[in-house]
């Protein structure tokens, strides 16, 4: 995906366009459009109003009738579980995944885009392979070498293969920006006889600044949501992330069903904040790469 | 896209361009955890292996438990209902939301950033939500005055696939939503002006231009959508765990509950092999088929 194709797709969040007339009233487009937005937001409305009431509200009050005494206890609960440990480790694993393929997914790409030895050419087919490869297939080797390098349960064992898988998708995001610069911009770089570690430092990574933020998103959204390498890969609560422990919450919490709606509104909190200040640059982010 | 080696190159000369060597790390983590796995898998289909101890050489007997098992060919079928149900509900309602976001206006702006709140939960949140909130007992469909709509969805062998295929829509439906809208944006606006000077209608102007215009968006969107569906396997786990009895277990997750629950590692890799094969052969086809270039993610369904 080129620069100009992804300016292109943020233009989706442009507000307002050129002056034209007004469409022409479309009357069953709108009342699809209103009565998807019902579909969408009623689930929505009711994981949040769920997570404010009592348990013994819960019970008695209507199922759609906002809370008659909200309360925050619900989360307070969720707290006493262990919530601020699996937020941190959803963020060790998502920083750590997605600093690790940008960091080797900028060097291979720039490689890729500038080197003239056809091997460095070939190996772009290599990481495109990647992006048929199902990840549950490749699970249970996973777990095999994960347990066999001593890894099992730590959270690095989640990290390494979930950089991995996103190394595709990232290669494929940078070679397609980097080969959108001028050539002259890197030799004049050599020229002035700056090794490739520099031109590397200083010149391709700011350079790269808006693919980088593009695929950091874009995987950071995966990364964090993602549930079934922590599943196979790790056990205690030492090193559980969030999306698991939604899952093992459901069983300690059986039938307090407020207080599990108050763990998943907690457990998107971060992505939601982040899409609220970032609107554009994550639509950008989740549609980069997939063509047009 | 414009090529790379350009001739201000040749006065470097000997000059070969960055050390091959960086893609190494790169290289290394990717075919380490994704492609030596997928060797791995049909080694391991080949051995007998609980998960803890080693694995034991058993030659072809995974395969021909599986190949006979008839188990085996319903979680086919059923992943293949399952994709085909995805794309026959996602596309449809996604093309249309997608046409009808693509207009300029503030209402529609605001409701667009509403409708992109699902892909924004994880697989697991929104399996538990409906989960609990198709709760037969305490759940949204426990209200009396739903009637006929109160029961028990998710209990049911008759409805859980269905409400299985809407729950998977409701979480990618935004994706596919905001590509058509991408899409529509970019159909020139003249054609629409001439058409209209034409005479021609609303309805008119979608069959006959707005269509056609976005066949590339409908080539890409259903790749994600066909590919991505073979891959669903922490909602439907989070959310039915294959129940009731076989009626939601597609392939993905007869393949993690033969390994990790029934602690067959071997068998569970024939299967997770037969799952790579059916990824890669869809990929081809459909790469064949539509022309479109690049194999796209799978991200989708991790």
């Amino acid at each position: 995906m080129s620069a100009a194709a992804l300016a292109q797709i943020s233009e989706i969040s442009a507000r307002d366009a050129p002056r034209r007339r007004r469409p022409r009233l479309n009357i069953p487009g709108g009342m699809g459009a209103l009565l998807w937005l019902l579909v969408v937001v009623v689930p929505i409305y009711w994981v949040v109003i769920t997570s404010l009431r009592t348990q013994q509200n819960f019970f008695t009050d209507g199922a759609l009738v906002p809370p008659s005494d909200p309360t925050l206890e619900n989360y307070a609960l969720v707290f006493e579980k262990g919530f601020a440990r699996f937020f941190l480790n959803s963020i060790i694993v998502t920083v750590g995944a997605v600093g690790l393929t940008i960091a080797v997914g900028l060097m291979a790409a720039y490689t890729i885009v500038r080197s003239k030895r056809p091997l460095a050419k070939r190996s772009l087919s290599v990481f495109l392979l990647g992006l048929a490869i199902p990840a549950q297939s490749a699970i249970i080797p996973i777990f095999y070498m994960i347990t066999r390098m001593r890894l099992y349960d730590t959270l690095l064992a989640v990290i390494l293969p979930s950089a991995a898988f996103a190394i595709p998708i990232t290669v494929l995001i940078f070679t397609n920006y980097l080969r959108d610069i001028p050539g002259e911009l890197f030799e004049s770089m050599r020229l002035d006889g700056a090794t490739e570690g520099q031109i590397l430092h200083r010149l391709v990574l700011p350079l790269c600044v808006p693919a980088i933020s593009t695929t950091a998103i874009y995987n950071g959204v995966n990364v964090w949501n993602n549930f079934l390498f922590p599943l196979v890969l790790t056990q205690s609560p030492r090193s559980r992330v969030l999306p698991l422990a939604l899952w093992t919450f459901q069983g300690e919490l059986t039938i307090n069903v407020p207080a599990m709606m108050a763990a998943i509104v907690l457990s998107a909190l971060p992505i939601l904040t982040l899409y609220v200040l970032g609107r554009r640059q994550l639509i950008a982010g989740m549609t980069a790469g997939f063509g047009k | 896209m414009s090529a790379s080696n350009n001739s201000h190159d040749a006065r470097t000369g000997t000059n070969a361009g960055p050390s091959p060597w960086f893609i190494a790390p790169a290289l290394v983590l990717f075919v380490v955890f994704a492609i030596v796995p997928l060797f791995g898998a049909v080694i391991l289909s080949l051995t007998k292996w609980d998960g803890l101890g080693s694995p034991e050489w058993t030659g072809m007997t995974n395969w021909r438990a599986v190949l006979t098992d008839p188990v085996t060919w319903t979680t086919i079928r059923l992943s293949l209902i399952v994709m085909v149900g995805s794309w026959v509900v996602q596309t449809p309602l996604s093309l249309l939301l997608g046409v009808w976001a693509a207009r300029e206006g503030r209402t529609r702006a605001v409701v667009t950033t509403v409708y992109f709140l699902p892909l924004l939960l994880s697989s697991a949140a929104v399996g538990l939500t409906f989960k609990n909130l198709l709760d037969p007992n305490f759940g949204m469909t426990a209200m009396q005055w739903l009637g006929p709509l109160s029961r028990n969805w998710l209990g049911d062998r008759g409805t859980v696939l269905t409400v299985v295929i809407f729950i998977v829509a409701w979480h990618f439906v935004p994706l596919h939503t905001l590509l058509y809208q991408a899409g529509a944006r970019q159909v020139p606006k003249s054609l629409y002006e001439a058409a209209s000077c034409d005479g021609a209608g609303g309805l008119r102007m979608f069959f006959q231009i707005t269509l056609p215009q976005l066949k590339y968006t409908i080539v890409t969107s259903s790749t994600l959508m066909l590919v991505g569906s073979l891959t669903y396997f922490d909602l439907i786990f989070v959310l039915t765990a294959g129940g009731p009895g076989y009626a939601t277990r597609i392939l993905p997750l007869h393949m993690y509950l033969t390994g990790f629950q029934a602690a067959d590692m071997g068998r569970a890799s024939a299967i997770a092999t037969l799952l790579a094969t059916l990824g890669l052969m869809l990929s081809l086809t459909l790469t064949r088929v539509t022309g479109f270039t690049r194999m796209e993610s799978q991200q989708e369904g991790i």
